[in-house]
Formats: structure tokens, C-alpha cells, sequence
């Protein structure tokens, strides 16, 4: 479950975001809608607990985020939250094994090298464990990056921009992994994107 | 995935830089551990040979150099005295015991001592073979001559002219070896005692000099009591032709001398490793830039801003580490090199097998150095803002 109210946010005193009232039940997958410097990506933050609101309460994963001390919000984004980002960001010194298995070292959860090695595989990526994550393709990285969302089993996952660099085809088959994903995980998912080709495939949305 | 192994990686990177930064601060910490060891060893030894000498007394000249020769054994004598006037200041009420040494020949790099059986005394040695020497051309060998030489005891040798290998043998003047001095430690390790009547033997002044007549090279004085510190050796200098030396005040000077040289040398180790600390210094902030991403990435992850911080300095203080530790071993190596190189010339030993209590010093300032060098990347990579990451993308 994810739950805005009355939230605002500004940075110097510039408004960028305003939502009264959204919730999202778990479980449920949402589309934020907007143009390019519409809060998307300020609103992510705020669910992660990566940012403060300036106003409002923010309700996820029945965690008050909003109210969060900072460590609480990095024990929470570590262990409740699977994030996304459009430009992957992949740890290339790091083997792909190796990216998921900090994930879960940051959430202090015990190292499970077969868990790991499962998840890779329900993404059809096992073959690339041992693989560096600099030698990857971007549609590989882009597999490994929803992995290393999931291999936590999150209770939310947040996904920025995920199809911003890739060609339809790509496109299509990266949605329909994140949905496969957060529906096996139970996750409530929250795409934000600008990509009017991922419209289609949401049922709930907000728009910016 | 530990934060020690993630500094490890980044490290393992980029192998070529990682290794120039390790060798930096390797040489500086090794230039540092060879001169910590050769001053500290060559102080110890200097004070452990001269320890039982209160005064030298020795013909005019320079004061080092009769140290040097009488007491350490490396340099030339400054002359001969009479012996009937060195046997006067041994009967003086203010000396307990006095010590003739008569130099001049050495075997195959030993050095041959004429002296007495007050020479046992001074230095208390004791026979790991035989007995000591009492007739004439009777030999006495130190454990370090015996070892490398071969010398047991019955064994017979001839000394050569001079402190080289290559004077002039005195062929007709064998020496048998009766005795095998225990290891000491000392200078005395690398001697071969005899008795004077010997040394004047081999030079055929034996029986041929008149006894007022003869000389010896130098006298080890021991005082009686503190008081002759301050009136032997200024009667000595002042009303005789010979002169008297303090070893303990000529091994400060010497100290002091070879001083100048071991500061510039320090000076050089420390700007060595101002450039190792400047380097790693360089390499972490740089590393701060390119992984930017990587830092935020790990915080919207859940790392905390302590992980961070314990990640960059992490990676740091694996360098620091890693050059200390080969620098130590570096430096060990190369004094026990050098040292080996030292003992086959007869001059000095020093060993690289030792450990210094001055090491540990060493190792702590280059333990705060390294600190002080990861603190500031450290701490801006703890002060980095998390949601740059998502919203700078």
C-alpha cells in the first residue's frame, strides 16, 4: 500500500510538486505521467525516502516515510524499496552476482549466493552472473538492474524512466519484466515516465 | 559483497595505478626502514664495543681514528706509544684496569690483537673452545673468524702486514689456535687474540729491543672512579706525547657526523612519502568524481553515509597498507643485503632480520599520514546527497 496526502514539495521556494491525495494499493501497478521537470523524478524520491517533503505525508509500505529519521529511511529504501533508474547504473568493477549480492548486504540480509543465482535466472540472465557488469549490453543491463530491484523481494518497487533509452521491442519486453517481477514479488510498482509508448499498459495512472 | 571487498574492486580496476601508488609509498617507507636500521644497530654496536673502554690511549693524532682502530677495529692506528709509558698510566691509583693492544697484522681480513689476558677481563669473554692463549704465537680466534676461516682449535695460520688481505705474509711465524671465543655480539666476534710477546715476535723486536724500548699501539683504560674521567685524559693530552680518547664522546661525534648525512637521507624518505600521501591523496578524490554515480547509487540502495565514508577510506588505507607493509619488507631485504655485503668486507653487520622499536613509530605516522590523506575524500563522499543520482539522471 502507498498513500499521498496533501503533499508539496519546492526547492528554494519553487514549487515543483503538488498531489492531495493518491494511493495505490499493494500489490497494484501505477503510471506517473509528466513532462520533463514535472516532479517525476523529485516524487520517486520522496517515496524512497532519498528525499524529504517539504509538506504532506507520505504513507509506503505501511512505513510513514515522511517521518523517518535518515537512518530509518536507509534501513527502509534498503529493505522495503527496489529502485530502477533510467540510466541503470550498475556497479561495472562488480561482477553481475556481485551488484545483486550488495543490494542485499546493504539490507542486511544474509549473503544467499543460490537466491541470487535463482533471481538471475527467473530473468533469463543466469548465464551472465559471473559476468563483468561493464561488459554488458544495455538490454542485458537493463535485465540485471530490474534483478537487482527484486532480488530483495521488495514491498514496492520504483522504476524512473526504465524505457527512456530503448527501441520498442526493448521497450516492451522490459515493461513486461518489471510486471512479471513485481507481481511475483507482490510489489506494489511505480513507473514514472515521460514514454507515452508505456501508457498502454497501466490501468492506474496520475499524471503531472 | 563487504565494504572492504567493494574498495578492493575498485582498486583491482585499475591495477597500473594502484600499483604506482603502492610502489611510492613502498620506497619512501623502505628508504625509512633501512635507516632506522643501520642507526639504530650501528648506535647499539657502537655502544655495545665500547661500553667496557672508559678511555683510549693512543699515539697523537686524530681522537676518532684511534677509536676507530682500537676500540671498533675499522681504521688504521694512529701510531705506537712506549710501553714503558703506557705501563705507567696502567699503575696510575685512578685507573682500575689497563689493557695493551698491540695491531698491525691481520689474517685473511682478521685482524690480529696482541694484548693480555686483561683483555678477557675487559670485555668478559669466555672459551666455547680450548684454553687462552699462554705461550708465545699462541692464538686466541673470535666465534665470526673461527666460523668463516674454519679455525679450530690445533688449526695454524701466519698473519700478513697490515689490515689487508694483501700485505706481505709473515711466513715464518706460524700461529697455532688454541681457543675459540663463545659469540659475543661485538667487534671482538671478528679478532684473533694473541699474546704482545707474540706481535713483537712476528716483527722480531722480540729479544732484540731493548724492553724500555718497546711499543705498543694503544691502551683500554677502565677508571676507578668518575673522578678520573675529568683529570686522566687532560693529564694525559697535556703533559705526554701520547693522547687519550673517550670512546663514548668520540661515538656521539661520530654519530653526529654520520648524522648529516642520515637527516638529508630522511629528508629525501620523507619527501618520498609527502609524494605517496599527495598521490593517494589525488587518486581518492579523483576516484570521488568518476564514482559519483556509484556513491549515490549505493545510498538509494539503503547504504548508509558512514558506509561511504568507510568505503573511500577503506580503499585508501588498502593502499597505505599495502605500501607500508611492502616498503617494510623492502627495507628488511635491503638491509639485510646490504648487510651481508658489509659482513664480507669485515667492516660492519647489520642485519635486516631484526625489528626496530622505532618501526612501530614509523608505522603509526604513516598510519596517521594515510588518515589525514582519506579524510577529506572520505568525508565528502559521507556529505554526498543521495537524491542527486535520481534527479540528475
Amino acid at each position: 500500500m502507498l498513500t499521498v496526502r496533501g503533499l508539496r514539495h519546492a526547492y528554494d521556494g519553487r514549487g515543483v510538486l503538488s498531489i492531495d491525495d493518491w494511493s495505490v494499493a499493494q500489490g497494484e501497478a501505477s503510471l506517473v505521467l509528466g513532462p520533463s521537470g514535472s516532479g517525476k523524478s523529485t516524487l520517486l524520491g520522496i517515496l524512497a525516502g532519498l528525499l524529504s517533503p517539504t509538506e504532506g505525508e507520505v504513507t509506503v509500505a505501511d512505513a510513514r516515510v515522511s517521518a523517518l529519521d535518515a537512518r530509518g529511511r536507509d534501513r527502509f529504501r534498503a529493505r522495503s524499496v527496489g529502485i530502477v533508474l533510467q540510466k541503470l547504473h550498475l556497479i561495472n568493477v562488480l561482477s553481475v552476482r556481485a551488484n545483486l549480492g550488495i543490494a542485499r548486504r546493504l539490507a542486511e540480509l544474509p549473503d544467499d549466493p543460490a537466491h541470487v543465482d535463482r533471481t538471475l535466472e527467473a530473468l533469463g540472465i543466469g548465464a551472465l552472473a559471473a559476468r563483468r557488469a561493464s561488459s554488458l549490453s544495455v538490454g542485458e543491463a537493463q535485465r540485471v538492474a530490474i534483478a537487482r530491484a527484486v532480488v530483495n523481494r521488495p514491498r514496492v518497487i520504483l522504476a524512473d524512466e526504465p524505457t527512456a533509452a530503448l527501441d520498442d521491442a526493448n521497450c516492451d519486453k522490459a515493461l513486461a519484466l518489471l510486471l512479471e517481477q513485481a507481481a511475483a514479488c507482490e510489489a506494489t510498482l511505480v513507473v514514472a515516465t515521460h514514454d507515452r509508448r508505456v501508457a498502454d499498459r497501466f490501468t492506474r495512472r496520475i499524471t503531472l | 559483497m563487504s565494504v572492504f571487498r567493494l574498495a578492493l574492486a575498485y582498486l583491482a580496476a585499475r591495477p597500473l595505478l594502484t600499483a604506482l601508488h603502492v610502489i611510492l609509498l613502498a620506497l619512501g617507507t623502505a628508504t625509512l626502514v633501512v635507516l632506522i636500521l643501520f642507526t639504530e644497530q650501528a648506535e647499539r654496536k657502537l655502544q655495545g664495543d665500547a661500553r667496557p673502554v672508559d678511555l683510549v690511549v693512543g699515539a697523537k693524532g686524530s681522537p676518532l681514528q684511534l677509536i676507530l682502530s682500537s676500540v671498533l677495529h675499522v681504521d688504521v692506528p694512529t701510531g705506537n706509544i712506549p710501553y714503558a709509558a703506557a705501563r705507567s698510566i696502567g699503575s696510575d691509583p685512578m685507573v682500575r684496569s689497563a689493557t695493551p693492544l698491540s695491531l698491525g697484522d691481520s689474517h685473511r681480513g682478521a685482524r690480529i690483537v696482541g694484548t693480555d689476558a686483561s683483555f678477557f677481563e675487559l670485555y668478559g669473554l669466555t672459551l666455547a673452545q680450548g684454553s687462552a692463549f699462554k705461550d708465545e704465537m699462541e692464538a686466541v680466534v673470535g666465534a665470526q673468524v673461527a666460523a668463516r676461516l674454519g679455525l679450530a682449535v690445533g688449526a695454524q695460520f701466519t698473519g700478513s702486514h697490515g689490515l689487508a688481505e694483501t700485505g706481505a705474509a709473515h711466513g715464518d711465524h706460524p700461529y697455532r689456535v688454541v681457543g675459540v671465543l663463545a659469540p659475543t655480539g661485538t667487534v671482538v666476534d671478528r679478532l684473533i687474540l694473541t699474546s704482545i710477546e707474540s706481535v713483537w715476535e712476528v716483527h722480531g723486536s722480540h729479544g732484540t729491543v731493548a724492553p724500555e724500548a718497546r711499543e705498543i699501539t694503544a691502551l683500554l683504560v677502565r677508571y676507578r672512579s668518575p673522578l678520573a674521567a675529568a683529570m686522566l685524559p687532560r693529564r694525559i693530552n697535556a703533559m705526554t706525547s701520547m693522547q687519550a680518547a673517550s670512546p663514548a664522546y668520540e661515538g656521539a661525534r661520530l654519530m653526529s657526523l654520520v648524522g648529516v648525512g642520515v637527516d638529508a637521507l630522511r629528508v629525501f624518505a620523507g619527501v618520498l612519502m609527502a609524494c605517496a600521501a599527495l598521490s593517494i591523496f589525488i587518486a581518492l578524490t579523483t576516484a570521488l568524481q568518476e564514482r559519483a554515480r556509484d556513491l549515490a547509487l549505493l545510498r538509494t540502495l539503503g547504504a548508509p553515509p558512514a558506509k561511504l565514508l568507510a568505503l573511500i577510506a577503506a580503499e585508501g588505507m588498502t593502499l597505505v597498507g599495502a605500501g607500508a607493509i611492502l616498503g617494510l619488507a623492502l627495507g628488511h631485504a635491503a638491509a639485510e643485503a646490504i648487510g651481508r655485503w658489509l659482513a664480507a668486507s669485515q667492516s660492519w653487520s647489520v642485519t635486516g632480520l631484526a625489528w626496530e622499536p622505532s618501526e612501530a613509530i614509523l608505522l603509526a605516522l604513516i598510519a596517521a599520514v594515510g588518515a589525514a590523506t582519506c579524510a577529506i575524500p572520505a568525508i565528502q563522499a559521507y556529505a554526498r546527497d543521495p537524491a542527486t543520482v535520481l534527479l540528475e539522471q
